[in-house]
């Protein structure tokens, strides 16, 4: 039985993504513009017995996500940038003792309160690790309704596979704006990892991420470390937008891509042969995807609404072997199709 | 008797061997010598092994010197970010109803860095053990001050003495406890003799029974001896609990009503996918809908009428109240009702504030790349003449406008475009509410599609989608739907075409 569509907004699609997914606990803890998360979690978890905690703050949201998780439990959490950095020190703590958890950013403009339009500032937080210690955490980044649903079941698998927290990081309109979703088909539950404080388990089993003797935690990090290599060998995942016999590679995530599609058509029609790279993922990021267009392209142009930060991951991927460019907007407005059109005529 | 066995005899909650420590210290505790948590580690793990509960205890090591107590309980265990282990004991509580949950907290950790997450558990009256280790120190960090130290100790942070007015006071967490509703049981110990540990013992043990027996939140506050942070020999720091912390800090049994306490019934979890789907996917009632709409009710229908070959993009704008969202909303619904892809994006940000609402709707059968509705709107539907005026310059020369002729004076348009206009407001007052506005507005958008695009059968089809729409956005304001339809169909009767526009699209 498949689904038929339904009208919802992005941040209602993850929530149905992730009940689907089979999610057991959302704590949480009200932000603009991840509001609708919270909301539709409240009604519909307890519909399903499930758990749901309005947390006392973003620290308790987590925490309480660490416990549920610890527990053998899906859980999960959301927030917008200032909760998500109130998050961090756990966030660390989860990564480093392995716990897999879902955690979505549906970014604001920042700094401080800034205000609820949408940037793209929080890159370099979420996708570089953004709390203490060298950890990463995979990143999904959605860019429609359909993909905050099936990003948010994807994510507990990859959770899972890794013993990782994982992040779901998005803009506020693509968390508010609605759209048709069709639905996956719910997962048959199956039982808590071996690893998790489940009774039943063996009671050995323990969570800590202190490990005093520096020989033993170098083993610990480069297990990490390997850990992180094995996902930039598996999991890269990019959707490449006409890219083809691109001369000009535009590379964009969340909102901006869907723009930037139009913006490629438009600058096909003035016969500049232009493409896209949109990273599903930012952790890992697309690099095979962009270097296999090195050959072909005359330039990159990084799309985003913020100072330029995913540029330096662009930079990275093709290691400078062609001029990569940035139009960027910050402060909450978007940068419209004609704009882009204008600002890749530009450099083009 | 019995205090010393406990003390000195290995409980059988502790791992036989400490095989988590780092070798070669795995036979004792890393707690210095008459330090009160290896006396309290005790007290926790016989019962544990009395109560018969290791396999379905975890023992949370906070962060302070008992952050390694997963070293010896055997049972699960988890050390948690500093302060944060109320919020984890929540998350694992209620993962696991019949699961014992002890918080093993020290003054820092509890009383300052975690109080936010201490008092929302205890208020929500979670079913944890929580066991408070005041010993009026920062242990682990050195001897610096915690919020329990007393007004003139000298700690490496107050090395004047603790100042009542510049410091603050100590801080009396079991009386904050009890003073809430909430919490089944809150008592104050101390480990100062064989007599105050004999009850300490006692009050740990009724505690985690209480939480074995789901009876709610249980405090027990234990008055701690840290002879390294408070530079005292075993007597000194004996008589310091005695004699100047009792007074700040009674010993007792500050609230007991765990007799009268009934567990708490709890949802059980839905994983049945038969049920999932019930409560998530998008259920029909094809009777009632039946019912009404007769043969009009038909699934997955294909209009082929060749406008809806084109992405749709659509401008709903007018000002803030008159509807403008919600029509734009019906707009959407039709649209996923025939199986297009939608994009529904009110205006978003500060501009919401300033008395004008738009929305941009997007329909088409191929991927929609841009949800957001400029300088290519094929469609304006306004409301007021300030939105039509802002959006006119926006809409494609081909494009098609449907207006509220009540209230707007149509300007020039290009030769390529074409508008229709109904006087939705001054009908719709005359129907009795201003709020059939929205549905007139429908029916003038009906009679422009029937008359420039619609094949016959997609034209029998419009108005019942419409319907559709209708029903499903007013599901629950079941009265307002029959009163709609009536201001459908007179909107498609007053609606006329207001230029003679060439060749739109
Ligand atoms: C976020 C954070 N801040 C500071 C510390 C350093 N720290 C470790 S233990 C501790 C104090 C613990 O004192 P208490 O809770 O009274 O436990 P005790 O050692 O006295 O049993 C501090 C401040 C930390 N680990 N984490
Ligand atoms: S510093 Fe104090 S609390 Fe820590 S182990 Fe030593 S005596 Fe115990
Ligand atoms: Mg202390």
């Amino acid at each position: 039985m498949s689904s038929k569509s339904l009208l919802l907004c992005g941040n209602e699609a993850l929530v149905y993504g992730a009940l689907l997914a089979g999610c057991d606990a959302y704590f949480g803890y009200p932000i603009t513009p991840a509001g609708e998360i919270i909301e539709c979690a409240a009604k519909k978890f307890p519909e399903l017995g499930r758990v749901f905690i309005q947390a006392e703050s973003e620290i308790g949201s987590i925490n309480m996500v660490m416990g549920a998780a610890a527990a053998g439990q899906r859980a999960m959490t959301a927030s917008s940038g200032l909760g998500i950095s109130l998050m961090q020190e756990s966030v660390s703590y989860l990564a480093g003792m392995e716990i897999p958890c879902v955690i979505a950013d549906i970014t604001r403009s920042g700094p401080g309160i800034g205000n609820i339009s949408v940037e793209q500032s929080d890159y370099f937080q979420i996708v570089k690790g953004g709390g203490h210690g060298g950890y990463r955490c995979p990143v999904f980044a959605p860019a429609s309704a359909q993909e905050m649903c099936d990003m948010a079941f994807r994510a507990f698998d990859m959770a899972e596979k890794y013993r990782t927290p994982v992040y779901i990081l998005t803009d506020g309109m693509i968390g508010q704006m609605m759209e048709s979703v069709t639905l996956p088909e719910p997962i048959e539950k199956s039982a808590p990892a071996p690893y998790s404080l489940t009774p039943g388990n063996a009671r050995t089993n323990h969570f800590t991420s202190i490990y005093l003797e520096a020989e033993e935690l170098e083993k610990k990090n480069e297990a990490l470390l390997a850990k992180y290599r094995e996902m930039e060998a598996n999991d890269q995942d990019a959707e490449l937008w006409k890219t083809d016999d691109a001369e000009i590679v535009l590379v964009a995530y969340g909102i901006m891509s869907r723009l930037a599609k139009n913006a490629v058509d438009e600058l096909r029609e003035r016969g500049i042969k232009a493409g896209l790279v949109r990273p599903k993922l930012l952790f890992p990021f697309p690099k095979n995807a962009l270097n296999a267009l090195v050959d072909r392209a005359k330039k990159f142009v990084c799309i985003e609404l913020s100072g330029g930060q995913m540029i330096e991951d662009v930079k990275l991927a093709i290691e400078c072997r062609r001029p990569v460019e940035l139009i960027h907007r910050v402060g909450g407005k978007l940068i419209s199709v004609d704009e882009l059109v204008a600002g890749v005529k530009a450099v083009a | 008797m019995k205090t010393f066995r406990v003390l000195k005899d290995r409980p059988a909650g502790f791992f036989p061997e400490f095989e988590k420590r780092p070798a070669p210290l795995r036979r004792n505790m890393h707690y210095c010598p008459g330090c009160g948590h290896g006396v309290l580690h005790k007290i926790v793990a016989e019962a544990l092994a009395d109560f018969d509960i290791k396999d379905r205890t975890t023992f949370i090591s906070p962060v302070g010197c008992a952050v390694f107590g997963y070293y010896y309980m055997d049972c699960f265990g988890i050390s948690t970010p500093h302060g944060r282990a109320p919020a984890v004991a929540t998350g694992l509580s209620r993962a696991h109803r019949d699961s014992v949950v002890i918080s093993y907290q020290g003054d820092g950790d509890l009383a300052a860095i975690g109080f936010n997450e201490f008092i929302h558990t205890v208020n929500r009256g979670e079913n944890l053990c929580y066991i408070f280790v005041n010993n009026a120190i920062y242990g682990m960090t050195g001897g610096q001050m915690a919020p329990t130290t007393l007004v003139g100790q000298k700690t490496s942070t107050t090395p004047n003495g603790r100042c009542a007015t510049e410091d603050g006071i100590p801080f009396r967490v079991a009386e904050i406890v009890a003073s809430q509703p909430n919490p089944v049981y809150v008592e104050r110990v101390a480990l100062s003799s064989p007599k105050e540990i004999m009850k300490a013992r006692a009050a740990i043990r009724k505690a985690i029974k209480n939480t074995m027996e789901r009876k709610g939140l249980s405090f027990v506050e234990v008055l701690s001896p840290c002879p390294i942070g408070l530079k005292k020999d075993a007597a000194g720091i004996s008589k310091f609990i005695d004699e100047e912390m009792t007074k700040i800090f009674p010993l007792g049994k500050l609230k007991d009503v765990a007799a009268e306490r009934v567990p708490a019934e709890h949802p059980v979890p839905v994983y049945d996918c038969e049920k999932v789907r019930a409560a998530l996917f998008p259920q029909e009632n094809r009777a009632e809908k039946e019912e009404f709409f007769g043969e009009k009710l038909r699934e997955d229908i294909y209009n082929e009428s060749e406008i809806f070959e084109k992405e749709r993009r659509i401008k709903v704008a007018g000002a803030g109240g008159q509807g403008v969202l919600s029509l734009a909303y019906i707009i959407a619904h039709m649209a996923r009702l025939r199986n297009f892809n939608v994009t529904y994006l009110p205006t978003y940000g500060p501009e919401m504030r300033g008395g004008t609402a738009d929305c941009s709707v997007v329909a088409s059968r191929r991927e929609i790349a841009s949800p957001i509705v400029d300088s290519n709107a094929n469609m304006l539907i306004a409301l007021n003449q300030p939105s039509l005026d802002k959006y006119l310059p926006q809409l494609k020369p081909t494009g098609i406008i449907v207006y509220d002729s009540s209230s707007i004076t149509l300007p020039e348009i290009s030769e390529r475009q074409v508008a229709y206009g109904v006087p939705a407001a001054q009908l719709a007052v005359g129907l009795g509410s201003t709020r059939y506005g929205n549905s007139l507005i429908l029916g003038a958008l009906a009679k422009m599609m029937e008359e420039l695009f619609l094949t016959p059968e997609d034209t029998k089809d419009f108005s019942a989608v419409v319907e559709a729409a209708l029903r499903e956005c007013f599901a629950d304001k079941p009265k307002i739907i029959a009163p709609n339809l009536e201001a459908f169909r007179l909107g498609k009767e007053k609606a006329f075409r207001a230029n003679t526009g060439k060749n739109p699209e």
